[in-house]
């Protein structure tokens, strides 16, 4: 898990996708936001593969100009979420009230109900997204929109403000 | 605050970089540009064709260490630019292009001559810019200029769309400009350099790879001196060559696919290898998993992204090459327990002393005797560029460099066509020294016209081609591993060199012998217009020693 903050503007999200498929990193997942500083934003990026990979992801990623600082997440040490909004079908009308109740204790919302289907909002770690989503696949899944995960460190540590570019790998 | 231009914010900004040289091409996209440089007191060099235009900015950047510059149009000009930029990109070489874009009304509407320049040039430049307003252009460039020639260097485009050039307002030049994204300061960890000089202090058998790093860091003195405090041999990448003098006692010349017999050997006997300013490239290291699998190995570069890329290092330091030395040095006074390594540095001078000893004279005109030749010809501070092939790699074994940005070629990449530009570049930053391509027929007729460029432009250098009317490279590596089954490398009719260069209004030289070479020389040296030495090689002439491809350095093969 990478988190890094970059500058907010045209072109950026290109250069650094563009290095990616360069240099062969396998992204599981990209979430992207604004943040605090002006004109930043904060990438969080899931990668597949080994230490040594995560370590050359983070020095390429260091060495784009756009890129003012990255880290690598321990995932002990970081909160991390997604949402997910899932579309399901309602065959019966039992159906929705079977889903409210799985919903209440996912700690969801649902957030659109029409005659045939819900609209389901989950937050949470990816853990708890998948197994919603295999809880609820039996109901027929219309589809599944997930914005990819985003994290945080623990603690009052903070890459927005320390560092500001000198060695930010 | 008068009202100026987007061309003319342009060059004003270029002339505050102290450009004072600009190579290029004009078209639709750029027109405005090319009309404000009729009153710009700044040189402008027209080449014919925009890869040119790219290479002779990298050869007056590698010449001088200061940036080159080149201008093209949009769409064509742009995509012509590329290979230009991408070989500055893998040689690191600071180049900044400009180039026209079509209206930013019609970006991104197919419009004619456009095509995305930014999208096209992103993996192969350092950074690029499309300012869309005139007022952004004078930070761009002086960004540009501090991306492309800082920290690890390399080319930077900038892309002006043609209203922009046109748009005028008040407009400011900053003297200084900040990119919090990017300060490179190039200061290594003393920790790092510590432990190095701890690890080469206690070595019983150093060696030192130096690559393109430390001719960019200007760091041929402290190397020198490093060489001679542990002591310890040094050989060099291809990009390397120049950065040690070759006639040096403990100098090994280049390692790797065309190595030296003496290099690839003693790099495989030493138990700690310090890397300097390179990046174990595929032709440097042959396999990798075999390459010095015994040895600690110390890397040291500038950029932070080359550490652990290829090869994992025992210890890593990351800065500038110079810094890093002079830091090492320091350190190095003060370890305890050093060892001897006066052993080592015999058996060195002994395996270099038999190699030497087994020096057969060659009278025939063969590439050795006439790249011997030729050195013996030059002054030491003659800038020698090469095209690519046999006739670049004959240059890295038998044309000894002794003086850094001396001899450029095209190591990354392996570019044909790059040598004559980058010659007439190299001349243009250096006009006091003699400038020599030396060429093979196949790369040299890739970019000959700029022979236009040297006669018109008055930019005497001497090409020596030495022609087998053969892709000479992919001919030996058929004879070597296709069982000499030629398939489409015999160029069969190659036009009259003699005749084309006078076409031209060059000279052209035929030689058949090495003293007809030598007169051709001494000739071209004294000529006010480029030379053209026509040397005719045997087909058949392979370049020894080898490394196959795929193969460890101990796999070096035909030596006599």
């Amino acid at each position: 898990m990478i988190s890094t903050i970059v500058e907010n503007k045209p072109g950026v999200l290109h250069k650094i996708a563009n290095m990616f498929s360069r240099r062969g990193f396998n992204i599981e997942s990209l979430s992207v936001g604004e943040t605090v500083g002006q004109d930043l934003a904060r990438m969080t990026i899931i990668i597949k593969g080994d230490e040594a990979t995560a370590e050359q992801l983070i020095r390429q990623l260091g060495k784009l100009i756009d890129v003012i600082n990255v880290t690598l997440l321990d995932p002990n040490g970081s909160v991390e979420r997604e949402l997910a909004l899932i579309k399901l079908k309602l065959n019966t009308p039992e159906d929705r009230v079977t889903i409210m109740d799985y919903t209440n204790i996912f700690r969801g919302r649902i957030i659109d109900v029409a005659t045939d289907s819900v609209v389901v909002e989950i937050t949470g770690t990816p853990n708890k997204m998948n197994a919603f989503i295999n809880l609820t696949s039996r109901f027929g899944i219309l589809e599944i929109a997930r914005t990819g995960i985003t994290a945080l460190s623990r603690g009052s540590e903070s890459i927005a403000i320390e560092n500001n570019g000198e060695e930010k790998w | 605050m008068v009202q100026i231009s987007g061309a003319k914010a342009l060059l004003e900004a270029l002339k505050r970089e102290k450009v004072t040289v600009v190579f290029g091409l004009p078209g639709g996209a750029n027109l405005t540009i090319y009309d404000t440089l009729l009153d710009s007191d700044i040189r402008h060099i027209l080449c014919r064709h925009e890869q040119s235009a790219a290479h002779m900015a990298d050869g007056f950047a590698r010449a001088s260490g200061r940036a080159g510059v080149c201008f093209a149009t949009s769409g064509p000009g742009a995509t012509n630019l590329v290979t230009g930029i991408a070989n500055a990109y893998m040689d690191s070489s600071p180049i900044v292009a400009v180039t026209g874009q079509v209206a930013t009304p019609f970006i991104g509407k197919d419009a004619f001559q456009e095509t995305d320049t930014i999208g096209i040039t992103t993996p192969i430049t350092k950074y690029n810019f499309q300012p869309r307003d005139v007022r952004e252009i004078p930070t761009v460039v002086k960004k540009a200029f501090h991306i492309a020639t800082t920290g690890r260097p390399g080319p930077v485009l900038i892309d002006i769309p043609k209203d922009t050039q046109a748009q005028t307002a008040d407009i400011d030049f900053p003297d200084k400009v900040e990119i919090r994204g990017y300060k490179p300061n190039g200061v290594p960890d003393a920790r790092d350099v510590d432990k190095s000089a701890k690890l080469l202090a206690e070595a019983e058998k150093p060696l030192i790879l130096a690559g393109g790093g430390v001719k960019v860091s200007n760091a041929y003195q402290s190397l020198q001196k490093l060489s001679a405090f542990l002591p310890a041999p040094v050989g060099t990448t291809f990009m390397g060559k120049g950065c040690f003098p070759e006639d040096h006692p403990l100098s090994l010349g280049m390692v790797g696919m065309h190595g030296t017999l003496v290099a690839n050997k003693v790099i495989l006997d030493a138990d700690v290898l310090f890397a300097i300013g390179l990046r174990f490239s595929d032709r440097t290291t042959g396999n990798i998993d075999e390459f010095c699998s015994g040895t600690k190995i110390i890397h040291a570069d500038i950029d932070a992204a080359e550490i652990g890329k290829n090869r994992i290092a025992d210890i890593s330091i990351v800065g500038d090459a110079d810094k890093t030395l002079n830091k090492l040095l320091k350190s190095l006074s003060t370890q305890k327990g050093r060892k001897k390594k006066i052993e080592w540095v015999d058996r060195i001078k002994q395996v270099k002393r038999e190699i030497q000893n087994s020096d057969v004279k060659e009278t025939v005109l063969a590439p050795r005797a006439i790249l011997k030749t030729l050195r013996k010809l030059l002054p030491r501070s003659a800038i020698v560029t090469t095209e690519v092939g046999q006739n670049q790699m004959w240059a890295g074994l038998f044309f000894e460099s002794y003086l850094p940005r001396t001899f450029i070629s095209s190591g990354g990449l392996g570019t044909m066509g790059f040598g004559f530009p980058a010659s007439l570049g190299a001349k243009v930053a250096r006009p006091e020294v003699p400038v020599v391509d030396i060429a093979g027929d196949g790369s040299f007729m890739m970019t000959e016209n700029s022979l236009g460029t040297s006669i018109v432009e008055k930019i005497p250098v001497t090409v020596v081609v030495l022609n087998n009317s053969m892709l000479g490279m992919p001919a030996q590596w058929q004879r070597f591993f296709y069982n000499r089954r030629y398939s489409a490398v015999d160029l069969k009719r190659i036009p009259d060199l003699v005749k084309l260069a006078q076409a031209y209004g060059a000279e052209g030289i035929r030689v058949g012998s090495i003293s007809e070479f030598e007169n051709a020389v001494k000739t071209a040296l004294k000529s006010e217009v480029t030379t053209v030495i026509d040397v005719p090689i045997s087909p058949e002439e392979d370049v020894l020693p080898m490394v196959p491809p795929g193969n460890g350095l101990s796999s070096i093969m035909g030596v006599a």
